[in-house]
């Protein structure tokens, strides 16, 4: 392993939706993770896990109920002046799942993308605007003449692209992709995660990748983390993770992927998780713990030495 | 085995302010007893409208079948009165929808909106078809049935919802289901479940399908014959096993190459470069030409016609002419191809 340097570290994250109410949600309950410069952590779960929540409560557009996040060492969600607020948002960028929903109907391409640009004031002059406009329009993929239609006037694929150039038009450090490519047709999401994959390099960027297309998260992560009710139940780099996956629930979920491979689905068996397998007591202490170097599970200490004898050999 | 559903020559446009979109140019298919065929392609490509056209859902105002027959049971379907195409619809053919959070009636109990088309098309009293109505729920795997039937849908999950959908779809046991895109909004782990039901239903009662989907996961998982539109045609058919281990249309090249693969880790992935077609101008030649690295002039020229590769399997390019030149496909699949080929040699 490369030397790695945390960029967030997310330390018992919690967001209760209706807390102290009949009606609450632990949306997230008790999360931790660092996501490394560079890298790329895709996050998958099924609906209602929490990880959209999780990529939400990180950027801010959430407030955590409690726990920490730290981006190069500073709590992200501590008390903060404005000044320090919009430094840290110019750092920090998202793209949303529904290209859209998340462009403004009434606004230009031009002015959608440089919004941020007028916000940090990171453009001299108008010429400067356009040029760093044009410029990121072709960095995506698009023309510069796109710079004056309105979002109307492209597909599902460009306006992504659009979105994604919004990201990009502060120089952030750190991007939130929140289902990038589920609103896509499948010969228009390879375009799309190829220029995700072509800008991390170019732009040293990095990824939290959420998705629950498994085998696109596996293509474009390095590390994937699996979440089940709210809460993170394995971490592991990718290819360990898809060859050894420890946690029953991650064994269920993978098993349920189709694969575009007929042969093999004649002979594919479903594994169904059951929560009760666990049979953990009551007041059990669960945590994630390293079964294996860099795989870690959620699990009680009785579990651990099971699946420690069982998987390292 | 014999034909329930056969589409010939079928040519559908909507008429838009902005001109003819020709949505359909051609489509020929037929649907065997039993089988299930799948019909992939990306938005735009025609499956959704070819589908609606057999169910005769277009909107009547601006769309028209301009040629070509729909022949169930030998009736042309196309040509048939709205009465006696009532007949029809949910009884011998029926639908299940890509979203089940609106294709169920939000204020209707979901007994009630199962009990709908059997007490339409099988004259059952409604004792009867209550009684069946909770036959159908058990046999969807809905658990709690009894407690079930007088509930609203938004009590449902989405799993349990499409569940619900096919139960209706499934009322009055109909010789072709067509389902459009019915696991897209679901959860892999639930639309697993879903499409093991689906297996066992046909199984059960004998029914033909049509399943539309983009995800070719689950073509491989669902279909025994498999069909491949781009641009308002159907360019490649033939079984599951000729589509995934020995395409030759270079369309369904790209598709399959634009997925990764679950062992390897390319440094970049295939992706088809440009756009569809705009079916309101649809080129003279090839639709998938301009997107086409395999293109020839003639390809801008000339539609090609359906070469047969084999009995069971034709695709629409002129790679297989006899002058054309030989082409190598892309290396993944031609990967494909060989490890069929050590497979055949196995068997």
């Amino acid at each position: 392993m490369k030397q790695r340097e945390k960029l967030v570290e997310i330390r018992n994250l919690k967001q209760y939706f209706n807390a102290g109410k009949p009606s609450m949600v632990k949306a997230i309950d008790d999360i931790s993770f660092d996501i490394y410069k560079g890298e790329t952590l895709g996050l998958v779960g099924e609906s209602g896990c929490g990880k959209s929540t999780t990529g939400r409560t990180i950027i801010r557009l959430y407030d955590a109920t409690d726990g920490e996040v730290f981006f190069n060492g500073e709590d992200v969600h501590g008390t903060k002046s404005k000044a320090q607020l919009k430094d840290f948002n110019r750092k920090m960028q998202m793209i949303f799942q529904d290209p859209y929903a998340s462009l403004n109907p009434r606004l230009k391409i031009a002015d959608i993308i440089a919004e941020g640009i007028d916000i940090h004031g990171l453009a001299k002059n108008k010429e400067d605007r356009m040029q760093q406009v044009q410029n990121l329009l072709e960095t995506v993929g698009l023309n510069r003449e796109h710079a004056n239609r309105y979002p109307h006037e492209f597909s599902g694929g460009q306006r992504q692209r659009i979105g994604i150039a919004r990201a990009l038009a502060v120089q952030p450090e750190f991007i939130i992709a929140d289902e990038p490519i589920s609103a896509l047709d499948v010969s228009i999401q390879a375009q799309v995660v190829n220029l995700l994959k072509k800008l991390q390099i170019e732009h040293g960027l990095t990824y939290l990748f959420i998705a629950h297309d498994l085998s696109m998260v596996k293509y474009i992560s390095d590390r994937i983390g699996v979440m089940y009710f709210g809460k993170l139940v394995e971490l592991a780099s990718s290819e360990e993770l898809y060859k050894n996956p420890i946690h029953p629930y991650t064994q269920s979920l993978l098993s349920a992927i189709p694969a575009p491979d007929p042969y093999s689905e004649r002979i594919r068996k479903r594994k169904v998780y059951n929560p009760n397998i666990h049979e953990y007591d009551e007041g059990e202490d669960l945590q994630m713990r390293e079964v294996k170097p860099d795989h870690f599970v959620y699990c009680s200490e009785k579990e651990f030495k099971q699946y420690q004898t069982i998987h390292t050999k | 085995m014999e034909n329930i559903l056969e589409v010939k020559d079928l040519t559908i446009s909507f008429h838009t302010f902005s001109g003819e979109v020709q949505a359909i140019r051609g489509v020929d298919f037929e649907l065997k007893k039993g089988e299930t065929l799948a019909i992939v392609g990306e938005s735009s490509s025609g499956k959704s409208v070819t589908t609606k056209s057999i169910m005769r859902l277009l909107p009547p105002g601006n769309s028209e079948i301009k040629r070509g027959e729909i022949l169930f049971n030998g009736k042309d379907l196309a040509k048939l009165s709205d009465k006696s195409m009532q007949k029809i619809r949910g009884k011998e053919i029926s639908m299940i929808f890509q979203d089940p959070m609106t294709s169920l009636n939000p204020t209707m109990k979901i007994g009630k909106q199962i009990m709908e088309p059997i007490i339409k098309h099988q004259n059952m009293s409604k004792a009867e078809a209550k009684e069946r109505a909770m036959d159908l729920l058990r046999l969807v795997g809905i658990p709690n049935a009894e407690e079930r039937f007088g509930q609203y849908p938004h009590q449902f999950s989405g799993g349990m919802r499409q569940r619900v959908v096919i139960a209706i779809a499934l009322a009055c046991n109909p010789k072709v289901l067509i389902a459009d895109e019915p696991t897209t909004a679901l959860d892999v782990t639930i639309q697993a479940q879903i499409l093991e039901l689906m297996k066992d239903l046909q199984k059960k009662i004998d029914t033909s399908i049509i399943f539309i989907t983009h995800d070719l996961g689950v073509v491989a998982n669902v279909a025994d014959r498999v069909a491949v539109m781009y641009g308002g045609k159907i360019v490649e058919i033939g079984t599951v096993d000729e589509i995934f281990y020995n395409p030759k249309h270079p369309y369904t090249w790209g598709l399959i190459s634009s997925m990764p693969s679950l062992d390897s880790k390319d440094d970049e992935l295939y992706a088809i470069p440009g756009t569809p077609p705009n079916l309101l101008h649809p080129p003279i030649g090839d639709a998938f030409a301009p997107r086409n690295e395999y293109a020839m002039q003639i390809d801008l020229e000339e539609q090609p016609p359906m070469f047969k590769v084999s009995e069971t399997h034709y695709a629409a390019t002129w790679l297989l002419h006899p002058d054309a030149p030989k082409v190598e496909p892309p290396l993944a699949v031609k990967k494909r191809m060989d490890q069929f080929q050590t497979w055949q040699e196995v068997k």
